[in-house]
């Protein structure tokens, strides 16, 4: 059973590394980008129960501060998505430790709510441009060495960043923090009465996710050269819902898939203008109603009830 | 074939040597001229640009190959979502798989801002019509980058400086707070007290407001002359639809000025609610027979009038196509400087030119919305008060921020 596990993995990575002689690399980048997203978002969702409604604000503040360091005040990408990230985090343990002290729907409209604080201060603020946002982001180049604007190189970065930002939830979900995590989705009372200091796990679950979700947005700034206000909107934080939805909440990979069936949707239908969330809302309510598990958990189900 | 018949084998000799360097002299890189038009098809800016643009794109493309069948032209469009993102993912997307050539329209600042970048680091020429932002020719102008319908300065200029020397010397301003509406409020400030008018006050609005009721109250206590409207699009038209309402332009002694208004905008309104208004346009359907000529062509495919947006998408189409006939390649280096030294003279520009920074300077009118008594047909909406010269109405070279303007 490991075997086949590290030889999936490995068939995965492998795909990964050959992807881009088939598909055009920027699409693939921004399914590696919203997939790390998903899966930042499900590390909440999926394995501690918060449903956060305002993860829009980490992915695009990190964008921003990714964006502002590299191109104003010059510092190199690998530096710059560091900063992203690194605020990212520091904004999650701002947010989460107003939103933690409630939970459910009290929980989700306390992220929204500051989430929707980060969008109109991002609008407000000089440095990200507002309404027009930062463009021309410089690519620059990975540790003085490797030349981003190399669309494969940027590809292999984007890759390597994902793989990191993946293997770090994975470790995260199958350590002793990440049972507490879920024993607290599970039970939080029993969690609490086996002596646990429940907020503090909900707080440092809520600070990684946050970074991680500003780590794909900093490195998402990198991909397409510029930070924008839609990444901070609330329609991003309900899209990375309907990915993890739609791909599988509580699986490692489910939100990929998930992110990947919604990029592409949205690639092939920028011909039919809103007609994509039109779809995208029609394919929300067949999952739900269809397959709740998420298109990898109703797999990963079905080869349970086969083996 | 036993008798030599030097006559018929001249005039084949003669035939190749003229048909050789016709289809020869145009080195297109996939034999094929594609252009990409990407635009707002479905959000508040599809009346003024949307499908309207993609099918002017078209007319140009199929009117030059006509003209052209040695030169094949394909027009490709995408609808951005007003969202930069997604504008600029497409516009890279066209230009490494499609092979692109030219990316045409551009609707909403920030997506022409990303847009050109994108264009200008893959050597592609962009060519902005429906954003207004003049950031285009000025800090973010690139080698490669055409601002060519209008721009916040131009209609500041027009309205603006009009208003001001016909009376309307003291001013109000309801603007949408967001930066395009802050930067059209500097522009207009600027040129109202330039011409020696002043500015009373301002009340700034958030995006998408549908109760102007406040504001306007606001605007008409301040005694201002004029109530500047720095918005655009749906904000634009509610403004509008209430000051009608409260009666704000019956008393006579407050008047508004539409600072980005479009003709579709007053078709949406109505003449009731926008009679009286000065409106800057680089384009109106009804100025001479030229113009006449192509809106009604344009007429039958759509079923409505241009905008200026639109007409400006066919006429700065064709030049580029024209450029790149006369330059014999689509290499965006040559295409360029061709579409520099080129003069654009049709129905939309009378020796239009384009500069250094990207813009294409050619002649704005100041136009006064008719009365509904004075309108004699639909869509006879304007009334042509001023021809304002390119000249005055866009920024001076010399005062430029484009870098690439020598100085």
């Amino acid at each position: 059973m490991k075997n086949l596990q590290t030889v999936g993995y490995a068939a995965l990575l492998l795909l990964g590394l050959v992807a881009p002689f088939a598909v055009y690399p920027v699409l693939l980048m921004k399914c590696l980008c919203f997939g790390l997203f998903a899966c930042a978002f499900n590390l909440l969702l999926g394995y501690a129960g918060l449903l956060s409604f305002g993860h829009a604000a980490f992915l695009g503040m990190a964008g921003y501060i990714c964006g502002y360091t590299v191109q104003s005040l010059g510092f190199p990408p690998e530096l710059g998505i560091l900063a992203g990230t690194a605020t990212a985090g520091l904004l999650g343990l701002a947010i989460g430790f107003l939103a933690i002290r409630r939970s459910g729907i009290y929980f989700a409209m306390i992220t929204l709510a500051l989430a929707q604080i980060v969008y109109f201060f991002c609008l407000k603020a000089q440095f990200t441009g507002a309404e027009d946002g930062l463009q021309g982001v410089p690519r620059g180049h990975l540790f003085g060495v490797f030349d981003l604007s190399q669309p494969l190189t940027m590809y292999y970065t984007v890759l390597a960043i994902f793989v990191g930002g993946v293997w770090i939830i994975h470790r995260t979900v199958h350590s002793p923090f990440g049972q507490i995590l879920k024993s607290i989705r599970d039970n939080e009372p029993r969690a609490i009465s086996l002596g646990y200091d429940v907020d503090r796990f909900k707080l440092l679950a809520f600070v990684l996710s946050a970074a991680l979700a500003g780590l794909a947005g900093a490195t998402k700034t990198m991909v397409f050269q510029l930070a924008s206000l839609t990444d901070v909107h609330w329609h991003q934080s309900g899209e990375v819902v309907l990915m993890t939805l739609l791909g599988g909440m509580g699986t490692i990979f489910g939100p990929v898939v998930g992110a990947i069936v919604l990029v592409l949707l949205q690639d092939w239908l920028t011909g039919f203008g809103s007609w994509v969330v039109v779809l995208t809302g029609l394919i929300f309510i067949i999952c739900v109603l269809a397959f709740r598990r998420g298109i990898l958990g109703e797999l990963l189900a079905l080869k349970a009830r086969m083996l | 074939m036993k008798q030599f018949r030097p006559a018929v084998l001249a005039a084949a000799l003669a035939g190749a040597l003229v048909a050789a360097p016709a289809l020869a002299d145009v080195k297109l890189s996939d034999g094929v001229v594609r252009i990409g038009v990407l635009t707002d098809l479905s959000g508040l800016y599809a009346d003024i640009s949307g499908a309207g643009v993609v099918e002017a794109v078209k007319m140009a493309a199929d009117d030059f190959m006509k003209e052209n069948p040695g030169i094949k032209v394909e027009v490709i469009s995408a609808d951005h979502q007003n969202k930069a993102d997604i504008a600029s993912t497409k516009a890279r997307e066209w230009i490494d798989t499609q092979k692109v050539d030219m990316l045409q329209d551009l609707v909403t600042s920030s997506v022409a801002l990303a847009v050109v970048k994108v264009a200008a680091e893959k050597k592609r020429i962009a060519i902005v019509n429906g954003a207004a932002t003049s950031r285009v020719s000025n800090e973010d102008c690139t080698p490669y980058s055409v601002h060519y319908t209008y721009d916040t300065i131009a209609m500041a200029n027009g309205t603006g400086k009009y208003v001001v020397k016909n009376g309307g010397d003291s001013w109000y301003f309801l603007t949408a707070d967001y930066a395009f509406g802050h930067s059209l409020e500097k522009d207009v400030s600027a040129v109202v007290t330039a011409n020696g008018g002043k500015v009373v006050g301002s009340v700034r609005h958030p995006l998408n407001t549908s109760d102007f009721s406040s504001f306007l109250l606001q605007a008409q206590s301040s005694g201002a002359k004029i109530i500047g409207l720095a918005n655009a699009g749906g904000d634009t038209i509610n403004t509008i639809k209430a000051a009608s309402e409260f009666g704000l332009l019956k008393s006579g002694k407050q008047k508004l000025a539409g600072l980005l208004m479009f003709i579709t905008d007053v078709h949406a309104l109505g003449l009731n609610a926008t009679q009286g208004l000065y409106i800057t346009s680089a384009f109106y359907w009804d100025l001479n027979d030229e113009t006449r000529k192509w809106s009604a062509r344009y007429f039958e495919r759509m079923k409505r009038e241009p905008s200026m947006v639109q007409a400006g998408n066919y006429s700065s189409t064709m030049h580029y196509l024209k450029a790149v006939k006369a330059a014999g390649t689509d290499d965006s280096d040559t295409v360029m400087k061709k579409m520099r030294e080129t003069p654009v003279n049709d129905f939309f520009a009378r020796n239009g030119v384009i500069r250094a920074d990207g813009r294409m300077v050619h002649d704005m009118y100041l136009v006064q919305v008719k009365s509904p008594a004075e309108s004699k047909k639909p869509w006879d909406y304007y009334n042509v008060v001023a021809t304002i010269p390119g000249k005055d109405a866009y920024l001076p070279l010399e005062k430029s921020a484009c870098p690439l303007v020598k100085k």
